[in-house]
């Protein structure tokens, strides 16, 4: 039974705690960011090897009403994860999923990945997750801190949120609360929806359209739930059986 | 507070203003979504709509400093509409009592005024008495002079068409909170107001949050669960640091400081303790002189005896009606009138107005001892840009400061709760804790008087200071001892054994402690209760989230003041769904009352407030230095020419200092038409000496803005994310243009206005980040606190030819 992250985006704050606990949790190094030319809060701009987690900004006006939507983005650790099923193409198992948390997890393999493969694997995901350390050539993304996990600890974000924004448990659990939520919230919200429950075990609840959180806040029509990469991986599936 | 973090759940209808909870107190929101969850309504007044907007059920933006016109106008909705819940302030409040003949109020002054020196004779605002000095009483409400119809009277002048043009906020967005929040004026309802900083840092900051409690006083909202006054403290432990009195104009809970008016210990106890006729008024501060004997026993131990007045004499004494607060202090460092001193906790060349001003002020000391984490602008001002060091003749002592994971002690919070904080690790290398080097630098100056004399060596040679650091012991000595065997309710406590609550203290030296609020905070039959983590409660307790087991709170355990507020005159709660306490079999359950006295109706009680004089909520309040009501003055920089609520345009007694440094630009100056606005943000705390030094939060967080109306940057050019200049009369200062729609120009007084607003966190001694902020704001402040006026001044702005102090 996979473990899943529940983001109930009509609790964020924004505080970033969740951001800063995974950078500290993980002992990744800052950036050097500015505001020039940039003129946001969102900081830094983009995911990237030394953030796996990262709170989008997203302001604007319905109706002449402000809204201001936040987005903390990380993995999804979808239930197929195309970006595992396009690198097992090409190394098998440098990305692996961990069977009892259900976590996608790079692995040290991930170096050999060569830059046109890394591309692919980023373009395969549908909500533009990994990144490459240009300096250890390692691909890099959320990990569910599945090490937390595995000693009995809730992952970091989810550990540091104060107002219920972050929830963890079991997968039935969280689609459980999710629905429930869900109910409630669409009272006020129409908009509401739960973004791909079926397909990833990082589910965000939205209260807005999904475009006003991210380009990437659900998986795009276009490609998902099932991508083009990951329909021609699935089809690789016995050739790799037969390989192994 | 006059309430805790988790009372906030049991609100119904919450108001958010001079606040930005989410943001800087992000736990609130814990509660404050508990509240939403179960359908309360969340507003958020603010200039700016923020991260705690985005939470919130709507916000109304309203322009910085005109928050006594928003609740004036709000109070006048409730008197109008009768939304006021009436048995409560025919009871509990001063609405009935009769005001004397002095007061008076024309063209936005009250009575008692003296231009000269600028300040009110406050006798002119006494009430009515009887002739057994009893407060006059006329509970109909209907006697012209009684407070009820003179608040009615003052106010009538806050219609929506007024207050909407002098705010800035629509007459549609005015109703829409006053009808949301005065809903709670059922006795089963409860509104709660947050404020922080928004609200206190303005010239007329004191009567802001006098406006709020009017209208929680004729609401009902006091004492009641999901209600209060909810003032969130800036960090961790300021409300400790209030108790134990950081600031210069009070002494240890909250007593006066001792003045050259007062001499003797006699004059002190005549001057400082009110006296009641009224047999209903607990008027507690009847008892300062147990309190204050206390201390002085505390202060000086066997030294201080009745006879020599507990060495009263020997305490240092301010001179009657002057300023000490930092505004004054760094004027009289800027004149030379200062040689030396030590800066701890604070980082001034920062965090206070006019820093210009200050950098030059600090440059005329001869020594300066500092203790902190990091280098912070105050620590290095000697070799700030620009200034060539050699020419700085000032000796500067950095002490390197334990973290506060490092090192162990208790802290108050916001709600009053007194918690042990524990220490996580050593401090590393020589880093000490303050006050070990309060208790080295002390040993140090008492062995030099006791070697060297001096006049009156005693004041220091006598003290009763610790040679070591140690706080638990301190925490002993505040609760406070008995020096000598004492019986009290039957029990023998031995001499130099704790004493068990503040009613064991006494004036004849018997007993000693350094707080008399913090009396039952450490006894012999339970220990420190600061590290009490027991959840254990009853019924009637879990139902409002109320925790008595857990650590301790100030005074005696009570976690909601004014709390038989809360019950009618027969002890039973207005609101049974979320009763505090409950007269029940003879006696009070729930929460610790505010005294255990019967239910009034038996006639052996006493009024709720026991802490007011005559024992009511105060909608009348004689006792603040501009005036017994609110009244709205544009802040000392103002976009407009004109008051229109009276002739008066700013507070007739804000308080200002007056170097050639210290300009102020003048009303609807055209060359300052835009309002700036300050304030923190999540990532960075306070001055930001501390976080600038934390890579994440700075990663997150890294350079000084400014953010501005798209109308405002399309008027003036400037796109997001360009450098652009801000100034003030006193200085400029460079930022990143941050366009944003969360920031509306606001039509005031028939024209647009425009607002801007900046976070002060960034400092010159982290690269590239920016610097003070506060090179802009003015030196002015309110006439009770004299804090300063941060939320609100006159600036203009450009875009910049180029940048100097942020990276790009």
């Amino acid at each position: 039974m996979p473990k899943t992250i529940l983001v109930d985006t009509s609790r964020c704050t924004a505080c970033r705690g969740c951001q800063i606990a995974c950078k500290e949790w993980h002992e990744l190094p800052a950036n050097k960011t500015t505001q020039y030319h940039w003129g946001s809060h969102q900081n830094p701009q983009d995911l990237n090897a030394y953030n796996y987690k990262l709170v989008r900004f997203s302001e604007h006006l319905d109706n002449g009403t402000v809204r201001w939507n936040f987005f903390p983005d990380q993995c999804r650790h979808c239930e197929i994860a195309p970006c595992k099923e396009t690198g097992d193409l090409y190394i098998e198992n440098a990305i692996v999923q961990d069977e009892k948390t259900g976590a996608i997890l790079y692995t040290e393999k991930t170096r050999k990945f060569s830059d046109e493969q890394f591309k692919e694997i980023k373009e395969a995901c549908p909500y533009d997750i990994p990144r490459r350390d240009a300096k250890t050539g390692l691909l890099a993304k959320c990990t569910m801190c599945n090490e937390r996990v595995h000693a009995g600890m809730l992952p970091a974000c989810v550990k540091v949120c104060p107002t219920g924004a972050m929830n963890f448990g079991e997968r039935e659990e969280m689609l459980k609360l999710g629905q429930e939520r869900l109910a409630k919230l669409k009272e006020k919200w129409p908009d509401a929806m739960l973004a791909d429950p079926d397909s990833v075990n990082v589910i965000y609840l939205l209260i807005d359209k999904p475009e006003n959180y991210h380009k990437h806040s659900v998986a795009d029509a276009g490609l998902g739930p099932m991508s083009k990469q990951q329909f021609l991986a699935t089809l690789a599936r016995p050739f790799k059986a037969m390989k192994a | 507070m006059t309430n805790h973090w988790i009372d906030i759940k049991n609100a119904d209808s919450i108001l958010i203003m001079g606040s930005n909870a989410a943001e800087h107190h992000p736990i609130s929101f814990k509660w404050v979504l508990q509240a939403k969850d179960k359908g309360a309504t969340v507003m958020h007044v603010d200039p700016k709509f923020s991260r705690t907007s985005a939470r919130s059920d709507f916000h109304v933006p309203l322009r910085s400093g005109t928050d006594i016109a928003f609740l004036g106008g709000m109070i006048k909705y409730i008197v109008d509409n009768e939304k006021y819940f009436k048995e409560y302030i025919v009871e509990y409040t001063n609405a009935s009592l009769v005001v004397g003949k002095d007061f008076g109020f024309k063209d936005g002054i009250f009575t008692g005024y003296d231009p000269k020196t600028r300040t009110y004779d406050k006798s002119k605002w006494g009430f009515e008495l009887d002739e057994n000095g009893v407060p006059k009483r006329d509970k109909t409400l209907k006697d012209p002079r009684c407070v009820f119809q003179l608040l009615k009277e003052h106010y009538s002048r806050y219609d929506l068409d007024t207050v909407s043009t002098t705010t800035g906020v629509t007459k549609e967005n005015l109703l829409k909170v006053y009808k949301a929040f005065a809903a709670t004026g059922k006795p089963d309802k409860a509104g709660t107001v947050m404020y922080a900083l928004g609200w206190t840092q303005h010239t007329v900051g004191v009567q802001n949050i006098r406006s709020a409690g009017i209208i929680q006083l004729l609401l009902g909202n006091i004492g009641v669960a999901g209600g209060g006054i909810n003032a969130l403290r800036g960090e961790p432990n300021v409300q400790g640091s209030t108790d134990h009195t950081l600031l210069y104009h009070i002494i240890p809970g909250y007593m006066a400081m001792p003045h050259n008016g007062w001499q003797t210990y006699d004059e002190y106890i005549k001057g400082n303790t009110p006296v009641s006729n009224d047999p209903m008024s607990a008027n507690w501060w009847q008892h300062k002189p147990k309190y204050f004997a206390s201390l002085l026993k505390a202060w000086y131990g066997e030294h201080a005896t009745k006879e020599n007045g507990f060495c009263y004499e020997l305490l240092p004494k301010i001179e009657k009606g002057e300023d000490y607060s930092y505004l004054f202090l760094f004027d009289r460092m800027y004149r030379g009138e200062i040689r030396g001193g030590i800066i701890i906790g604070l980082n001034p060349m920062n965090s206070v107005p006019n820093t210009n001003k200050l950098r030059k002020a600090l440059d005329n000391l001869e020594w300066l001892v500092t203790s902190e984490l990091h280098n912070t602008e105050t620590t290095d001002n000697w070799h700030r840009p620009g200034i060539d060091p050699k020419k700085v003749k000032t000796e500067v002592f950095l002490l390197p400061s334990a973290h506060r994971l490092e090192k162990e002690g208790s802290v108050t919070n916001s709600g009053r709760w007194h918690l042990w904080h524990y220490k996580a690790v050593e401090p590393a290398y020589e880093a000490k804790p303050f006050g070990d080097m309060f208790c080295g630098f002390m040993k140090r100056v008492q062995k030099l008087y006791a070697k060297e004399g001096g006049k009156l060596p005693e004041a220091v040679t006598w003290l009763d200071y610790p040679d070591k650091y140690d706080p638990d012991d301190l925490c002993a000595r505040i609760n406070g001892r008995f020096t000598k065997d004492t019986e009290v309710k039957g029990k023998l406590y031995k001499a130099g054994q704790q004493v068990p609550s503040f009613t064991a203290l006494a004036d004849d030296g018997s007993t000693s402690s350094l707080n008399w609020l913090y009396a039952g905070s450490y006894t012999e039959e339970d220990g420190n209760k600061s590290k009490r983590r027991s959840t254990k409660q009853t019924e009637m307790q879990k139902n409002i989230g109320l925790y008595p087991n857990w650590a301790w709170c100030w005074p005696v355990n009570r976690r909601i003041l004014y709390n038989r507020a809360s019950v009618d005159l027969n002890g039973k709660p207005y609101n049974p769904a979320k009763a505090v306490i409950e007269w029940k079999d003879g006696k009070w359950i729930g929460d610790v009352p505010d005294g255990g006295w019967p239910p009034m109706a038996t006639g052996k009680g006493k009024h709720p407030f026991i802490m007011s004089k005559h024992g009511f909520g105060q909608l009348y309040g004689p006792g603040r230095q501009d005036g017994p009501f609110s009244e709205h003055y544009e802040p000392v920089e103002t976009p407009v020419d004109s008051n229109k609520f009276s002739k008066q345009l700013n507070s007739p007694v804000y308080k200002f200092v007056a170097s050639e440094m210290d300009k102020l630009a003048k009303p609807a100056d055209p060359n300052y038409p835009i309002v700036l606005t300050t304030y923190s943000l999540t990532e960075h705390w306070c001055g930001g000496g501390e976080t600038r030094n934390v890579p994440n939060l700075l990663e997150a967080e890294p350079q000084l803005y400014v953010e501005m109306s798209p109308e405002l940057a399309k008027e003036k050019g400037i796109k997001n994310g360009d450098g652009v200049i801000i100034e003030s009369i006193r200085g400029r200062v460079e930022a990143i243009a941050m366009v944003t729609i969360r920031i509306r120009p606001f039509q005031v007084h028939g024209r647009t206005i425009h607002e801007i607003g900046m976070p002060f966190c960034f400092g010159w001694t982290t690269p590239g980040t920016g610097d003070s902020t506060n090179r802009l704001t003015p030196s002015v402040g309110d006439p009770n606190t004299t804090i300063p006026e941060f939320k609100a001044c006159c600036v203009n702005v450009r875009k910049a030819d180029k940048l100097t102090e942020l990276a790009t």
